[in-house]
This record gives C-alpha cells, structure tokens and sequence, in this order.
C-alpha cells in the first residue's frame, strides 16, 4: 500500500477533526485528547451526517445531525443503534499525518 | 464538715458544673474560686454580641455577685493560681491567697494562639477571648478605621462581623480556601462568603500572613503575595491552645491539654479537668456543648454518682445577626456516603444532610436552620431514618407526613397513550421494553426505545412508568445526573463550579470526579457554557466543546450545508441590506432565501468553505451575526408601534432595537426570544415568547416564561414599569437570572417552573438591590460578549475549521 502525506498532525484541533475532501467524499481526520488520530469517511451510517462535524469525546464523535454516537478506531455505532461508518487506515510518521493512496483516488507517483 | 471543692477558673464550664452540683447536693461542699480576671462569671460565648454593640457587658452576666453569696461561694477575683501542692492539697495565688481542697478542678480555659509573624507584640494586636479583647477593639473602632482580622473561623467572623457594625472597614484574611472549613462544607462557606461581603466585609481567603507593619503601633498587614493592607488593628483570630502551664508545674499529665479520663479526673483521682483546657480521648473541645456536658459528668462524679463523660459530636452556631448557619457532625465527602440536599436559591437556602447506613452523621443548614437542633438530635442519637428518607430534608414540621403518590395519573393512562412525542413512542412500548428487556434505568428506556431521549420534556413520565412497572426496584437518583459522566445533576455542578472556583473544563472533571476522561457531547456543551456564565472574562472559551452551530456560527443543515441569517435589529432593515444581502445570494449561488419567524432572512445552502466570505459581505453592509445558532439572544421581534400604527401606545419598534443592541451576544442555557407588541392586541406575539413585552398608555407590562414550541404556553405577567430604562433593566437582569440559575438546554418556561414564580418575582421585581446587581452582573459580563463572531472569523480566527486539511479534486490516471 501507498500512503499520502495529508498533513501535519498539529493541524488537527485536540478533541477536533478536519477534513480531506476527494471526489469520492470527504474523509474526517480526527484527533482525541490524548492526541489518536483516527480517519472515517465523513458520513454518519443514520443520515450521512457530516461526522467531522461532531463533538468530539474519548474515542467517539457525536453526530450533529442526531446524536448518534460513533466509536473512532472502527467506525461503529455505540449504543443500542446499529450501523458502521466506514473507516479509512491511517498512520503517523514524524508529526505527519499519512492516508492511503487509493482511497485518496490517486496513485502514488 | 463539708468538703471543700476549689475550683480554679471562673469560665462558663465550671459555672455551668456548679449549678448541677448544687441542684444535685448544695450542701456537700465549700466551694471556692478563683478567677484571674477580675468579673463575675458571664456568658463568653455572648461576646460578640458585646463587641457588635447588640448587647453590654451587664447583660451577658450569668452568675452575679448574688449567686456567689447566695450560694455560699467564695470567689477571689483577679486572684491568679501559681502553684498547686497536691501533697499538702492546697492551691496558692500571686496575691498569697492560700486554699485547702478536697476536689479540685482545674478550669483554666484556652489562650488564643498567636502567630508569631513579625511585628505580632505591636499595640494594636489583639487576640479576641474575653472582655479586655473586647475592651481594646472596641477603642480602636472609630468609623472609618480599618481592620484586619487573621483567621476565618467562628471566632474571627464574628469579631469582623462585629467590627462592622461598629463602623470600621473590615477584611478578613483566611489561609484554607473556604471560610469555616471545619464546620462547613465548601457550598455553605461560598453562602457564607457571598453573605459577609454584602455587608461590606472582604474576604481574603488562601492568604497568609507575612508581617504585620509598622514602628510604634499597627500600620497595616503584609501578605505572602506581597498585598499590603493599611489598618490600625489586628484581630488574630487563628486558634486557642489549651492553658495548661498550672498542671504542668503540679506534675499532672498533659499532652495538648490536661489529659483526663471518662470521669474528667487526671491522674491524681482528687483532681479534675474541665472544659477547653482537657483533653478527652486525644480531643480538645472549643465549643460549648462539649464542654457543658463535661461539666454534667464531673457534677454527677463530685456527689459520687456513676457518670460517664462519652466524648461529643459537635454543632455549631454562628452567631452573627442576620446570618443562620448551623452544623454539626460529619460532612465530608466520602464513597460510602450518600446525601440530601435542599436548596432554595432565592432565599439563600441551603440544606445538607450526610447520611451513612441510614443513618445522619452530618447537618449542614445555612439561611433556615431552625431544624438543625431536630436533625442533631437524630444524628446524636444514631436514628435509623430510612422510612422518612424522603421528607427529611424538609424537617420536622414535614417529618411523618402521607407521602402522595406520584404514580397514580400516569397508571391511569391507557396503553396507546403518546408519551413520548418526539420519537412517536407510546405507554405500552415502554412499558412492554421494561418488562421483556428487564430495563432499569431512564438510559436505558431512552436507549431501547428513543422515549424522552429527544427533547427530554417527558423524562418525568417516563420515571413514573419505571417506578410503575419496577415498583420498588427502581432507584431514582436524588438528582438526575447531567450525562452518564457524572452523578452530579446540573444545579450540584453549577454549585461546585462556584464553590471550588472551577475555571476550566479539565478542572472540573478532575474536582467533580468525572468518570470518562473527557466528558460527552451532553456535558461539555453544557459545561462550557457554566463557565462562561459563571467566570466573564475570566474563563477561555472552549470551541471543541459547543454544538458545530455555535462553534462556526451557523446552522448546520441536513445535507451538511450551513444557513446564515443575519441580525436584523428589532426586525427592521433597510434597501442598502436587502441589496447586499441579495448580492450576496447571487455570489456565493446561495439556493434559498426565506424569511424567518423572528422578522429576518435566512441564507440556507452556503457551503462551509464560503462562510467567512459570505460573511465578510454581509460585514461590510454594516450586518452581524444573527446568532440563529446560539443558545443565546436570538431575535426581538416588534410591530411597529406608536411610531406608524394608530393603535401603538409606545414606541415598540425602538424599544425592541434598544433591547437587542443591549442584549446581543449574551450566552444563555438555552435560546432567548423576545418580543416588544406596541399595544395589548399584541401583533409581535409577545406572550410566547420567553420574554416579552405589552406597551400600554401607562407603560410597560413585563412578561416572561412564554413557549411555543415543543410546549404551548402563554407567559406570565413578571411587573408592571413606567419606562423603557426600568424595561431594559427589569428584562435583563431576569435575563441574568436565569443565565445563573438556568439549566443547561432549560428554556426560561421551564427554569421558572423549576424555581418558582414567586422567587423570580422576587428576586427581580420585589428586590430592588438583587435585581440591580444582577443588573450590572448581566452588564459585566456583556462587555466581554459584544464581540460579532462573523467578523472575528473574517479576520481569520479559528480558519482551520473552514478550510479542507487537503483536498484531491481529481483522479489521477495511473501511471
């Protein structure tokens, strides 16, 4: 697998999240208090709700459109609802922050 | 012959000793005493009374010259004891008065302790123990004089609260965090607090003496931080330690007082210790209850009845006019614990019981404390009192009461019936998930079925299902916890934000014990906004932890588009905005453009990325941020009023605009609607809104606590006032009210149901000093909020939260 420099991982708001836009959809980037970063792409399995707009908390985010509460690390629903948001690999290399070409809709050069 | 019983000290304990020995055998002993001080005995604990000028030195006596010669006491006055010879048993004094005893008590009391900073043997530092304190205090209280006292106990509030009322300026300085950490906890000493700096007394808590200044007499105090205090005298209040140098000399076994055993005898059996100078069971006793049952135990030994002194749980009593404080027991917190707490805000109430095993082991009452001496009483006793758990806390004229039953309307209810109507769920749904899903909690219906878990306005009927369907099984909390981060409910962290000076989120979680690492999307919303009500301009805003509307000031819309309305004042606008608000809809190709409910128009469809642009536009044709996102001011919505309609009694319009000018930015629990009608046929729909006003000839009728939304409900007249400055004043000071009081997400029709009218009207309406104070609190803290949101993201704050972190617009072709 190729992966891509997105950013750096100082970019991403503590308890936040940022967004990576492709022709696919927008992937979330998010980031936990004790600085995990984690990637979803940006849709809630209830509604699509944009997840990078949530709130942040542990390794959850909130959904703003409904509440629905999503577990970072694998996209699940936690709670009695059920569903899965749809997880994008990530990796860390020296404060930057790596996603796979493939998904990115590129290949790597 | 008789016995001769000598006593040394002529304190309340051995006067309070021989009136039970009298009453029990007033013929057994010759009685002699000695007192250093040159009085009659006389009621120390009255003291403060004597100082605040409430009451003289006459009227605190409690045995006169009479009482000695009518009982046959011998009392040398002014007469110091130096030595004890406990063989020949006698006692000597610096005058040469020489006595024999049979029994001797030693009753020599406690020495104030003085801290031996610098500058502590200056005239002018004066300890606060008996009337020659007193005495001096009072001559140095000329008005206008200032004053320090060091240590914020009993003792020393009540010499600041007497100096007060003497005319001097006062401060007290305190070294823990909360004053009178010993008998109260943190929310009763905040109250406490609150209460003495209304009257004018500083309180300087976590402070620590440096030095007291000055050559010849005091001149002012130093603190460790390097604040000088100018004043003129200085009241250590800090501490007494037992006086026990007599003893010592004697050979009689001390440790921090004069030890003694269950019978109050030392180790030599014909010699007694009593009040603040033993020590029973490693405890020393400064307060009066102790020491009068002291004073029983060794009357009973003295006429050879079997008597046993146990050791006291303490209560205590504040005695400073106007201020009801009592507590006693055991009020710390701990995990075995449970308590119950009543409060009642707009009458600074403040009630907590301590409970463990079912049993009282702490009261703590601030403001109604006539039932401390109940609650005491079942604390001292060890009462079981779980079958009256319920109307406790109410007291005794409460206590046995029927209690109603709160399940009967909704049993009645038939299966079919709506409960919850936001997610369409009805009685039978719950009631079957209860029973097949063996639910238990309110979470878990709300998890299970979506009842109450939308808007949350039926939570209460679902809890009546639980205890119907449950019975016994289920245990409500006291309080409904604010999320599952926490047991606190939302008035016990607003309470704990104020009483532990929290002034940032990680702070409070820590204090309060939040049991997730960084709380939820229900609790940090909230949080935040506790914060920022309690600590305007003090505490940082955390943008991570509001709701995406209110972080990017917009509304988020389903399809992940943002709608933006901006603020049209009062709901008047003009051709200039209309044109720019037009240019900007063909600009940024904007799909929809609607007016609102609250008289202005919303851009909806703008995509993320253009919201600082669409707003720079929208900035320079002199608009800001309708906050149509806030929990906050939203709109004022007016008709048109005197200035155009021939009904309009007052100028609606304007009054509307001055409101929304004076009002915008405030943060609140949850949105603020208001309107202004120019006459009572009320085109602006006034008596929905959360406040509102009717104009009339005569002026203006206030109203509030309006709803038409989730709930429909008409507002309630708040007062009546003749000018639009009084409108203004009365509107935002119950706006500040409720930004105090209010619970997260409880709109004001709610808030008011929750407190009470009549504590509103009070507060606001009755109260004139309350309600200008919460007047200028709501003042203060806007000068921190009129901030327009739109223009501060223009100039490129938080631009992170706009901007993609990297975009990939194309597909690339593989090589």
């Amino acid at each position: 697998m190729n992966w891509i420099d997105i950013g750096a991982v100082d970019d991403v708001p503590v308890r936040g999240s940022r967004v990576v836009t492709t022709t696919a959809g927008d992937i979330a980037i998010f980031k936990t208090a004790d600085s995990r970063v984690f990637a979803l792409w940006d849709k809630c399995p209830h509604k699509g709700g944009p997840l990078s707009q949530g709130i942040v908390h542990d390794d959850s985010v909130t959904c703003p459109l409904h509440n629905w509460v999503i577990g970072l690390e694998a996209g699940e629903v936690r709670g009695p609802d059920q569903g899965c948001a749809r997880k994008v690999e990530t990796r860390l290399e020296a404060g930057r922050i790596l996603l796979p070409s493939h998904i990115l809709g590129r290949k790597a050069a | 012959m008789k016995k001769k019983l000598v006593i040394v000290g002529n304190g309340m304990a051995p006067g309070r000793m021989l009136e039970h020995l009298f009453e029990l055998a007033p013929d057994l002993y010759d009685v002699t005493i000695f007192n250093a001080e040159p009085r009659v005995n006389y009621n120390r604990l009255m003291l403060s009374p004597v100082l605040s000028g409430e009451k003289t030195y006459e009227d605190i006596i409690t045995h006169g010259d009479d009482w000695y010669l009518a009982n046959g006491v011998t009392l040398h006055k002014g007469s110091k004891v130096e030595a004890i010879d406990r063989v020949a048993r006698t006692v000597a004094a610096a005058d040469g008065t020489v006595a024999h005893y049979d029994k001797l008590v030693i009753a020599t009391g406690s020495v104030p302790f003085v801290i031996p900073v610098l500058g502590h043997q200056l005239p002018g530092v004066v300890t606060y123990r008996d009337l020659d304190d007193v005495e001096k205090m009072l001559a140095a209280a000329t008005p206008d004089a200032k004053a320090v006292v060091i240590g914020g106990g009993l003792l020393g509030l009540e010499a600041a609260a007497g100096l007060k009322m003497r005319g001097m300026d006062v401060t007290v300085v305190h070294l823990m965090s909360t004053l009178m950490e010993r008998q109260l906890d943190p929310p009763a000493a905040h109250l406490l607090e609150q209460e003495f700096e209304k009257r004018g007394i500083k309180i300087r808590t976590k402070s620590n003496t440096h030095s007291i200044l000055g050559e010849s007499k005091v001149m002012g105090l130093k603190l460790e931080d390097g604040t000088e205090l100018p004043c003129s005298i200085v009241v250590m209040a800090v501490g007494i330690r037992p006086s026990t140098a007599l003893a010592k000399a004697s050979d009689i076994t001390v440790n921090r007082g004069i030890m003694v055993d269950d019978q109050m005898r030392t180790n030599d059996p014909d010699i007694f210790a009593l009040g603040e100078c033993a020590e029973h069971r490693g405890v020393v006793y400064g307060l009066v209850a102790p020491l009068y049952e002291m004073a029983r135990t060794i009357a009973e030994v003295l006429v050879e009845k079997p008597a046993a002194y146990g050791g006291s749980v303490m209560s205590t009593k504040l005695k400073v006019t106007g201020v009801d404080l009592y507590s006693g027991g055991d009020f710390a917190e701990a995990q075995d614990r449970e308590e119950i707490v009543l409060r009642d805000a707009s009458r600074g109430v403040y009630k907590r019981l301590v409970i463990k095993d079912n049993k009282i082991i702490g009261v703590v009452l601030y403001g109604e404390t006539s039932d401390g001496p109940w609650f005491f009483d079942k604390l001292k006793k060890g009462e079981d009192v779980s079958k009256d758990r319920d109307m406790l806390i109410f007291g005794q004229a409460y206590a046995g009461g029927p209690p109603l039953d709160p399940t009967a309307a909704v049993a009645a209810l038939p299966p079919d019936a709506e409960i919850c109507g936001c997610n369409g769920i009805c009685k039978s749904k719950i009631t079957d998930a209860i029973s097949e899903k063996g639910l238990t909690s309110i979470d878990d219906v709300r998890a299970h079925t979506k009842a109450s878990a939308s808007c949350g306005s039926c939570t209460g009927l679902v809890e009546k299902l639980l205890v119907l369907s449950l019975g016994e099984k289920y245990q409500a909390n006291a309080v409904q916890p604010m999320c599952k981060c926490t047991d606190l409910g939302h008035g016990d962290v607003r309470r704990l934000i104020v009483a532990k000076q929290i002034k940032s989120i990680p702070q409070l979680m820590q204090e309060l014990e939040w049991k997730t690492s960084c709380g939820c999307a229900k609790c940090r919303p909230a949080l935040n906004y506790y914060l920022i009500a309690e600590w305007p301009g003090e505490y940082e805003d955390d943008n991570q932890s509001r709701f995406i509307n209110e972080r990017v000031h917009a509304n988020i819309q389903k399809d992940g588009t943002y709608s933006v309305v901006p603020r049209m004042w009062g709901g008047m606008t003009s051709a200039a905005e209309l044109r720019a608000i037009a240019d900007v809809a063909d600009k940024f190709q904007i799909p929809a453009v609607k007016v609102t409910g609250g008289q202005r128009i919303d851009l909806l469809g703008v995509k993320k990325e253009d919201l600082p642009a669409v707003w720079s536009d929208l900035n320079a044709a002199g608009m800001v941020s309708g906050a149509a996102y806030a929990k906050g001011l939203r709109t004022v919505k007016t008709c048109v009023g005197s200035e155009w309609c021939r009904f309009g009694t007052q100028d609606s319009t304007g009054l509307g605009i001055k409101l929304e000018k004076f009002m915008w930015g405030s943060w609140t629990p949850a949105k603020v609607k208001l309107a202004v009608s120019g006459c009572p046929r009320n085109c602006a729909e006034a008596t929905c809104k959360d406040i509102g006003v009717i104009c009339v000839d005569s002026g203006y009728d206030i109203h509030f606590a309006g709803a038409a939304g989730l709930d429909i409900k008409g507002t309630e007249l708040l007062c009546h006032v003749d000018t639009e400055d009084a409108a203004i004043e009365v509107i935002a000071a119950l706006t500040q009210l409720y930004r105090e009081q209010g619970h997260y997400l409880e709109r004001i029709y709610k808030w008011a149901k929750r407190v009470g009218l009549e504590s509103i009207k009070t507060n606001i309406v009755e109260n004139v000093e309350k309600r200008r104070n919460y007047f200028a609190r709501f003042t203060h803290a806007q000068t921190f909020l009129q901030v327009d949101p739109w223009a501060e993201r223009v100039s490129g704050k938080h631009a992170h939260e706009f901007l993609p972190m990297r975009s990939f617009p194309m597909q690339i072709a593989a090589e």
